[in-house]
C-alpha cells in the first residue's frame, strides 16, 4: 500500500510542467551575463586583464568577449572599482560572433537574425545532432538536459537526433580537436540541405580554455561558419533553449 | 595528500628500480600512478607511487634513457598497462616485452595513425565485427569501440580512444600553476570539484598552506554534491537504455535538484569556481545552509519512492543481473578504482581511512560484491544516501569561509600528490617543482585512464545488445582519458 501511494507520488510531481516558460526563467544563483558600468578605471588598472584565463578582456575602453569568456567570475572579484558585475542573465547567444562582445553601459541582448527560410523550415519541428568534439561533457550534459522533465525542449519540437541523415542543425561543442576534425566533416558532410551550424561554448567559439592547446584543428568552424553562437562554460540549458526558440521564431 | 623533497625520494639504477616495483607489485602493492618527467634530452626521471593499505604512499625514482628503456612491467602487472602505453606515447620510451604498445591518445602528429591503427581481429567462419564511433548516437563524448563477436556473444571488445585529446598537460606545463583551476576544471567537466580539489591541495602543500577544517568541509560539501549529482546522472541514463522511463525521468529531475543546489553555493552547475587555491568560492551564509538541507530532504524523500521501484521492477533486476561481471580478483588484477572497483568488493575509497573533513563528519561504508551492471547501479543508489548523509551530518558544521589563503612561493625541488574521490573513482594530481621553486611537471591522471579496460574485460562473453548497460554501469569520461 505504502509502496503503490509512494509511486503515485512519483507520478503526480512529474504531471506538470517544471518550467513553464523557457523564456521567462531566471535561475537562481547562476553565475551568467557580465555587465561592465560606466564608473571610470583607476588609472593603469588592468587587474580584470591579467586575471582572465582566457584573455576575454580588452582594456581602454573596457570590453568582454563572451565568446571567450568562462564565466569564472575573476575580472569581477578583482576590479577594485566594482565596474564589472556578474547577473544571472542567461539570454546571451547571437547570431553575428560580434555581438557576444560586451561594451560598457547597461546590458543588451544581443540579436538573432536568421533567414526567413530558416524560420519557414524549421520554425515548428527542429532536430538536432549533437557533436562533441574536445567537449569536456558539462556541454554536453546540458545540452542534454534539454531534453529532461525539467526543460522539455521537444514541447517545442526540438529533439536530439541519433543520425546526422535525419538533422537539420549540426551542435557543436568542444574546441575541435585534430582527432576528431574528419568524423565532424562527416558528420556534416552526412546532413542533408537545408542545414546549419551551432557553435556551443566557450571551447567551440573561440577555443576557449583551450585557445592555445596543441591538439586543435580548427579549420571547420571557419569554413563552416556557425549560424549561432551559444556563449557559456557550459551554457546554461535556458541559454540553449532561448537561443534555439530565436532561430524558429517562436 | 603526500608532499617530499625529490631528494628524499629513493632513487634506483633502472633495472633495480623494476626489480623492486616488481617485487611490490607481486606482493599485492597497489599502483597510483608511475609517470614520466623529462630531465633532459637524453634523460626521463620515472616516479611510481604506490599506496598501502593505511592510505599511506610510497614513492621510487629511477631516471632512464628512452632508448634503453626497460623490461615492461606490465609483463607482472595489467593494471600498469595504461602508464607504460602513456610513456611509450609521449617519451617514446622503449618497454620490452610490453603486450600492448597501443597509443593511448594519439598525441602530436600521430592522428593519421589513427585511421591506420589495426585492431585485434577475430577470425573464423560466422565471426562477424562491429565498429561504432567515434560518434555515438547520443549527446556525449567521441570514442570508438569494435567488437568481434559470433553471433550475438562478444568475444573481444577493443576499445580507442584519443578523439578528445586537447593537450591538458601542455597547458598546464605553462604559466603560473596558481591560475590553472578554470582550466583543471574542465579536464572532465563532469568531476570539477574533485579535479579542482585535488590540483589546489597539491599546490597548498607545495606552499605549506593549510585549509582550516570550514574550507575543508565545505570543499567536501561541492564534492559530494557532484558525486550525487553524477550518480544521478548516471541512473538516469542506465535507467532510459533498459526503457525504464519513470526511473530515468525521475532520476533526471533529482539531477536538477542537486546540480542547482550546486549553483546556489556557488554560481555553477557543476561546482567550478568552488574551489580556488588557498580558499573556495562557496556562499555559505544561512540561506544557503537551508536551501542545502531543503534539497536532501526533497532527494531523501522522492528517491525512497524511486529506488523502490527501481530495485524492485522485476525488468530491470533481469536486463542488470549478471550483466557486465567482472569478479574481485580480475578487478584488483586490472586496477580498477572508484566505484567500479567498489561495485566487485575492493574495498578501496580515498575517503577512507578518513581524513580532514570525512574525519570531523564520518561517511557510511560502500561495497557490494557480485561486480555485474546491478552491482554498479545499486551501488550508485548506495553511494548517493550515503553522501546525502554526510551532508547533512556536515551541515551543523558548515561556516562561513574566512578569507582566501595567499599562495605564495612553491617549495623547490619537490612532489606533491593529491588524490580526490570524485564520483568516479580516484583523482589524482602531481606537482614537482624544479631547483628555483617553478613548476617542474604537473601530472593528472582521472579514474577513467584505470577503468576503460574494465569496460572492455565486462562486456566479454555478453551479448552486443547489453553493451550499452554495460558503457553506462561503468560511465567512464572520454576527456578525462584523452587529456
Ligand atoms: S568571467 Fe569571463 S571575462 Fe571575467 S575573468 Fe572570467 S572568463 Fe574572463
Ligand atoms: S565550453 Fe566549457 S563547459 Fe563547454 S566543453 Fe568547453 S570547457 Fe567544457
Amino acid at each position: 500500500m505504502t509502496f503503490k501511494l509512494l509511486t503515485l507520488r512519483v507520478r503526480q510531481d512529474q504531471g506538470e510542467q517544471f518550467i513553464k516558460d523557457l523564456r521567462a526563467a531566471r535561475p537562481a544563483g547562476f553565475r551568467g551575463l557580465p555587465v561592465i558600468d560606466t564608473t571610470p578605471c583607476a588609472t593603469g588598472c588592468d587587474a580584470c586583464v591579467t586575471a582572465c584565463p582566457t584573455a576575454a578582456i580588452t582594456a581602454a575602453p573596457l570590453a568582454l568577449d563572451l565568446g571567450a569568456c568562462v564565466f569564472c567570475g575573476e575580472c569581477a572579484r578583482v576590479c577594485p572599482a566594482h565596474k564589472i558585475a556578474m547577473t544571472t542573465e542567461v539570454a546571451m547567444a547571437s547570431s553575428a560572433r560580434a555581438e557576444l562582445v560586451v561594451h560598457e553601459g547597461p546590458a543588451r541582448r544581443p540579436p538573432i537574425d536568421v533567414a526567413a527560410a530558416i524560420r519557414k523550415a524549421f520554425g515548428r519541428s527542429l532536430k538536432l545532432r549533437q557533436v562533441s568534439a574536445g567537449g569536456c561533457n558539462a556541454c554536453e550534459l546540458e545540452l542534454n538536459a534539454l531534453a529532461n522533465v525539467n526543460f522539455d525542449a521537444q514541447r517545442h519540437g526540438i529533439e536530439w537526433v541519433a543520425s546526422p541523415r535525419h538533422a537539420d542543425g549540426l551542435v557543436l561543442t568542444g574546441p575541435l580537436t585534430k582527432n576528431m576534425q574528419d568524423a565532424v566533416q562527416l558528420a556534416w558532410d552526412a546532413m542533408p540541405d537545408p542545414k546549419f551550424l551551432v557553435a556551443v561554448g566557450a571551447c567551440a567559439i573561440s577555443g576557449g580554455l583551450y585557445r592555445d592547446a596543441p591538439g586543435l584543428a580548427r579549420d571547420f568552424l571557419a569554413k563552416v561558419g556557425p549560424l549561432v553562437f551559444v556563449p557559456g562554460c557550459p551554457p546554461h540549458p535556458l541559454t540553449v533553449a532561448q537561443a534555439l526558440l530565436d532561430v524558429m521564431g517562436r | 595528500m603526500h608532499t617530499v623533497a625529490i631528494a628524499d625520494v629513493p632513487e634506483l639504477e633502472v633495472r633495480a628500480w623494476r626489480n623492486w616495483v616488481k617485487a611490490e607489485l607481486l606482493q599485492g602493492s597497489r599502483p597510483v600512478i608511475l609517470y614520466g618527467t623529462r630531465t633532459s634530452e637524453t634523460r626521463v626521471a620515472l616516479t611510481m607511487v604506490l599506496q598501502r593499505g593505511d592510505g599511506g604512499l610510497d614513492l621510487i625514482r629511477t631516471s632512464v634513457d628512452p632508448t634503453t628503456g626497460y623490461f615492461a612491467l606490465s609483463e607482472v602487472a595489467i593494471a600498469m598497462h595504461a602508464f607504460e602505453r602513456e610513456l611509450h606515447e609521449q617519451f617514446a620510451l622503449r618497454l620490452t616485452a610490453h603486450p600492448w604498445l597501443k597509443p593511448l591518445r594519439y598525441e602530436g602528429g600521430t592522428q593519421a595513425d589513427m585511421a591506420r591503427y589495426p585492431y585485434y581481429k577475430l577470425e573464423g567462419k560466422e565471426v562477424h565485427e562491429v565498429a561504432v564511433g567515434p560518434i555515438h548516437a547520443g549527446v556525449i563524448e567521441p570514442g570508438a569501440f569494435r567488437f568481434m563477436c559470433h553471433g550475438e556473444t562478444v568475444h573481444h571488445l577493443e576499445i580507442q580512444l584519443g578523439y578528445q585529446h586537447r593537450g591538458v598537460e601542455a597547458l598546464l606545463g605553462r604559466g603560473d600553476p596558481r591560475r590553472h583551476t578554470p582550466l583543471v576544471e574542465t579536464i572532465a567537466g563532469d568531476t570539477s570539484v574533485a579535479h579542482a580539489w585535488a590540483h589546489c591541495a597539491a599546490l597548498e602543500a607545495l606552499a605549506g598552506v593549510a585549509l582550516p577544517s570550514e574550507g575543508e568541509i565545505a570543499r567536501a560539501l561541492m564534492l559530494e554534491l557532484e558525486r550525487i549529482a553524477m550518480h544521478l546522472a548516471g541512473l538516469t541514463g542506465l535507467a532510459a537504455d533498459i526503457g525504464f522511463l519513470q526511473g530515468a525521468a525521475t532520476y533526471g529531475r533529482l539531477r536538477t535538484t542537486a546540480i542547482n543546489t550546486s549553483m546556489r553555493l556557488c554560481g555553477s552547475r557543476f561546482g567550478r569556481g568552488a574551489i580556488r587555491p588557498g580558499g573556495a568560492g562557496v556562499g555559505l551564509d544561512d540561506g544557503a545552509r537551508d536551501a542545502v538541507r531543503d534539497a536532501c530532504a526533497l532527494l531523501r524523500d522522492h528517491l525512497v519512492a524511486i529506488d523502490a521501484l527501481f530495485l524492485e521492477a522485476r525488468s530491470v533486476a533481469h536486463r542488470l543481473r549478471g550483466v557486465g561481471r567482472v569478479n574481485r580478483a580480475m578487478a584488483t588484477q586490472l586496477g580498477l578504482v572508484g566505484f567500479a572497483a567498489r561495485a566487485s568488493g575492493v574495498d578501496l575509497d580515498q575517503r577512507r581511512p578518513a581524513r580532514g573533513a570525512y574525519a570531523a563528519v564520518p561517511l557510511a561504508r560502500t561495497l557490494e560484491t557480485t561486480g555485474d551492471c546491478w552491482a554498479r547501479a545499486r551501488l550508485r543508489i548506495t553511494e548517493i544516501a550515503a553522501s546525502l548523509g554526510w551532508i547533512e551530518a556536515a551541515l551543523a558544521h558548515l561556516a562561513p569561509m574566512p578569507a582566501d589563503l595567499a599562495i605564495g612561493a612553491l617549495a623547490p625541488a619537490t612532489i606533491a600528490i593529491a588524490i580526490a574521490e570524485g564520483w568516479r573513482g580516484e583523482v589524482v594530481h602531481v606537482l614537482e617543482t624544479d631547483a628555483a621553486g617553478g613548476l617542474a611537471r604537473h601530472k593528472v591522471q582521472d579514474p577513467s585512464l584505470r577503468n576503460w579496460l574494465g569496460l572492455a574485460i565486462a562486456v566479454r562473453d555478453n551479448e552486443i545488445s547489453d553493451f550499452p548497460i554495460c558503457n553506462k554501469s561503468f560511465d567512464l569520461s572520454y576527456c578525462g582519458h584523452d587529456l
